[in-house]
């Protein structure tokens, strides 16, 4: 029997998996998915906000003050991207002048570092491009970027690393109580733990269902996105948010860690849990919105689209703690923004309630936090790239050339896939693909390295698993 | 630090004939860097024929021509390093490249020629909105599968845009069994050859749409089908209305080949916005001196025939400033008026007696065409044409008299 099942492998499950392998304990992640990062993980903002836009006293405003303080040095131990861009509430008009001003106080009520309001000028100062009628902003130094997918990767290698074990293609159909514990019906196996931690998304609702817990929903939130080449990039160097209006947080303009500019998200309430599809009408309202703060963007350099679903809870605030009504269930749901930031602090607060409700957490000797990855062939100097081609001559290979990757690094990334490999995920762990031509060139190669490493047929690969395969067999000629 | 005075990135079409012309014109030490295993780039998995019916005045597939070449490369001192992939340019001609063999390697060049070629415009540029299922790919990507690796990307396929390569794919995938619905062209013309209409749609019976865009792609994991559109012919917005949905599993993209200039840039090479490659002199040189430029890096070709001519000028020339030689003149600008969207050289260095071949393309169609060459007012040169297309790129051969004022080239409706 394991001590506790963690349902889910997004940042929050691999977050807690990453925390719980701190003791001695048996610890298993069960994911839906057949990777870590296939929901919202893959798709959002990548912010690391500052905290100051959540209502003081709420579980989002305490938890994403902590989260921010304790990112520094998780991705510093996980050798995970973060750059302290600062971010920039802007005002256009005196109104909204005034909301920022309401910002500044509550982020002072939430205990946010280093807040200021800036006027116009120093707003122009920190970023070339913005619209003229800017008033002023509030400037958060603490306020940053990540990279969300690697950073769930980061943590499901160092967790797995330290003893915990994962289960891909594993949804939980059924869950039994059992002297002790639960009995978890995976479809392909069973499997019995002490306690379970739900961090299942947006399905989090329907799982805690199945413990006797109904106290909230979960519904999907669809974020759109315009994602632009490295080379036009530049009118995004921070983090730019708009004062808060009806409808939200509004449109960012935002740089990613990896150089790229992009333009979203939108807010578009669905009932479909799974629909990640791009509206027709999202291209328009992305760019009329964000001209709002950068009046010239380079439309044409966009390299992509892409959306994510938030999973809002409703009522809104983070649902982490002991189940009111399952002793044995933690919940860490109903995580939208800012859960990425505050992925580290539910951790360490699933961990707290796990204690509380009576598991032992008894710290092991040999826990290692520091996951060692090699440097980025990309980011390497010169010495570096010849050290590099000398130690395996596969560095010497390039098979992604928009973002400079190396077949020593796409080998890397198959060897630490779970299961089978795909085109997406070897994606996002080696950035092959991710670059202004978005795979035309490199894709075939990358197949044909997770064929020959794996000994598969490439016509049995996919894109992104299930039924995503990518071709549908041989041509005539070769039947012959 | 290795050396050479002439070298050539790139071993495709261009790269190719570029180097054998330096060898030809006395360059001693020429080397030849391409990142695939083999020479001959793109025509390695163009199987079909059509190629060197202008050049060698036989019709060739893309492994033959380039095998003529590289035949030639037997003959002559020409260092080939594949599996060599450029990662810098720099102003001093400095070529950094890695491979697996040599490892990291710095080139001291005298000159050198750029030949990178161009990839494809891929579905994000054009903003496609939908899921992202597997099934769409970009017409030269499913040519590499279906040609080289034997492996077939679909069977109900639709192709959104009529360029050369979703024409040749189009004939391709409906040999392999595939069933091709349509081709849908957002233009009111194809950006392909004619002869490419006639032999891979019309005899295999693939309607081809103009006007008419891929507006949506549904499908969660496959593609399950895309939403087309017509357009409207001015703004190029979809006709609200007009949407159908079309299911399929494979959607092919031909829609632009973008030249390879990320090493340019990096070197600080002045670039063309409309051509998307480097702005260069008659004799291929770009804003660099020492640096020349060839092929579809320079500017996206029709015909393979064409890239080997303009490649042999830029290698020639290569040589020649390798040597010391590079023949200089008062520079003149050339410049496209009216119905030309751009001439490549887009400046020459005037020297009397000399003859040029100006190579362009019209952003429309015009029927009949009248093309004016001028310079200092005066008319150097007129023609008519039955028909000029943005698919096909023309040329005409102008003599300069004596040192001109700017060149204008302009194509009107008569």
């Amino acid at each position: 029997m394991f001590d506790v099942l963690v349902i889910g492998a997004g940042v929050v499950g691999c977050a807690v998996a990453r925390e719980l392998s701190r003791y001695a304990l048996r610890v298993a992640v069960a994911e839906a998915g057949p990777d870590v990062a296939c929901g919202a993980s893959k798709a959002n903002s990548a912010i690391v906000h500052a905290g100051y836009d959540c209502e003081p006293g709420t579980n989002m405003a305490r938890l994403n003050v902590r989260g921010n303080a304790m990112f520094g040095a998780l991705c510093e131990e996980l050798a995970v991207p973060l750059k302290r861009t600062g971010s920039l509430v802007l005002a256009f008009s005196d109104e909204e002048m005034e909301s920022v001003r309401r910002l500044y106080e509550s982020g002072l009520k939430n205990g946010v570092p280093g807040l200021k309001i800036l006027d116009a000028e120093a707003c122009h100062a920190m970023q070339e491009g913005l619209n003229p009628e800017v008033k002023g902003a509030l400037y958060a130094p603490t306020g940053g970027i990540t990279s969300p997918y690697e950073l769930t990767i980061a943590l499901f290698e160092n967790a797995r690393q330290n003893g915990t074990e994962f289960f891909f293609e594993s949804p939980v159909l059924a869950a039994r109580a059992i002297e002790g514990g639960y009995e978890l019906d995976l479809g392909q196996k069973m499997l019995q733990a002490r306690y379970v931690v739900n961090a299942a998304g947006l399905y989090a609702d329907q799982i805690s269902a199945l413990f006797g817990d109904k106290c909230f929903k979960i519904h999907a939130r669809k974020g759109e996105y315009i994602l632009f080449d490295r080379a036009v990039s530049g009118f995004a160097k921070t983090v730019l948010f708009q004062a808060p209006g009806p409808l939200g947080k509004g449109v960012l303009v935002a740089p990613t860690v990896h150089g790229n500019a992009y333009i979203g998200p939108t807010a578009v309430e669905q009932a479909d849990k799974s629909d990640t599809s791009v509206r027709r009408e999202a291209i328009d309202e992305l760019s009329k919105a964000a001209s709002r703060s950068v009046p010239t963007l380079p439309l044409r350099g966009a390299i992509t689209l892409f959306a994510g679903l938030r999973a809002m809870p409703e009522p809104h605030d983070f649902i982490v703690g002991l189940s009111p009504k399952n002793p044995r269930l933690v919940q860490a749901a109903g995580i939208c923004s800012p859960g990425l930031t505050s992925a580290p602090a539910i951790a360490e607060e699933v961990a707290k309630a796990l204690s509380l409700a009576g598991l032992d957490l008894e710290e092991k000797t040999g826990f290692d936090p520091i996951r060692r990855e090699e440097k980025a062939f990309r980011e390497m100097n010169g010495d570096e790239r010849a050290a590099a081609i000398a130690f395996d001559p596969a560095y010497g290979r390039i098979i992604c050339r928009c973002e400079t990757v190396p077949e020593a690094e796409i080998l890397r990334a198959i060897r630490a896939t779970p299961g089978v490999p795909t085109l997406d995920g070897v994606k996002r762990r080696a950035r092959a693909g991710m670059g202004r031509c978005q795979g035309g060139f490199c894709s075939s190669r990358v197949l044909e390295l997770i064929a020959r490493e794996r000994n598969i047929p490439m016509e049995e690969l996919t894109k992104s698993g299930g039924r995503s395969k990518l071709l549908v067999g041989r041509t005539r000629e070769d039947d012959e | 630090m290795k050396s050479a005075e002439v070298a050539v990135i790139g071993g495709g079409p261009a790269g190719l004939a570029a180097a054998l012309a330096a060898y030809e014109a006395g360059a001693k030490e020429i080397l030849i860097l391409e990142r695939d295993a083999k020479l001959g780039g793109i025509l390695q998995q163009c199987i079909h024929n059509g190629f060197g019916l202008h050049y060698f005045k036989q019709e060739l597939t893309g492994p033959e021509y380039a095998a003529r070449f590289e035949e030639r490369l037997l003959g002559a001192s020409i260092e080939v390093l594949t599996e060599t992939m450029v990662l810098e340019l720099s102003k001093d001609l400095t070529v950094t490249a890695v491979s697996a063999k040599e490892g990291y390697l710095q080139i001291q060049a005298k000159a050198v020629v750029l030949a990178m070629g161009c990839r494809e415009r891929s579905r994000g540029a054009l903003l496609i909105p939908g899921t992202r299922p597997a099934g769409v790919y970009t017409a030269g990507l499913a040519q590499r599968l279906v040609n080289m690796e034997g492996l077939l990307p679909g069977k109900e396929v639709v192709i959104l845009g009529s360029g050369d390569i979703g024409l040749i794919m189009a004939r391709r995938m409906s040999w392999e069994g595939a069933k091709v619905k349509m081709v849908c062209e957002l233009m009111p013309y194809s950006s392909g050859l004619s002869r490419n209409i006639v032999q891979c749609l019309q005899d295999n019976e693939i309607p081809l749409h103009f006007n008419t865009t891929v507006v949506e792609i549904h499908g969660k994991e496959r593609l399950e089908g895309v939403t087309i559109a017509r357009v409207d012919e001015k703004t190029k917005k979809p006709i609200v209305g007009s949407e159908k949905f079309v299911p399929c599993d494979t959607l092919l993209l031909s829609v632009g080949l973008i030249p390879e200039n990320e090493l340019s840039l990096q070197a600080g090479i002045e670039i063309d916005p409309v051509t998307g490659g480097a702005r260069v002199s008659q004799e291929r040189q770009t804003s660099l001196p020492g640096v020349f430029a060839c092929g579809n890096v320079l500017h996206v070709h029709d015909l393979v025939d064409n890239v080997s001519e303009e490649a042999e000028i830029a290698g020639a020339a290569a040589a020649r400033f390798a040597k010391g030689q590079g023949k200089q003149g008062r520079e003149i600008p050339v410049r496209a008026a009216g119905g030309v969207r751009y001439v490549v050289p887009q400046r020459v260095f005037a020297r009397e007696g000399e003859e040029l071949t100006f190579y362009f393309r019209v952003g429309a169609a015009y029927r009949p065409a009248k093309l004016s060459v001028l310079s200092g007012g005066k008319q150097l040169l007129s023609r008519q044409k039955a028909i000029m297309t943005p698919g096909e790129m023309e040329s005409v051969r102008v003599k300069l008299s004596k040192p001109v004022d700017e060149i204008i080239l302009i194509v009107e409706n008569t």
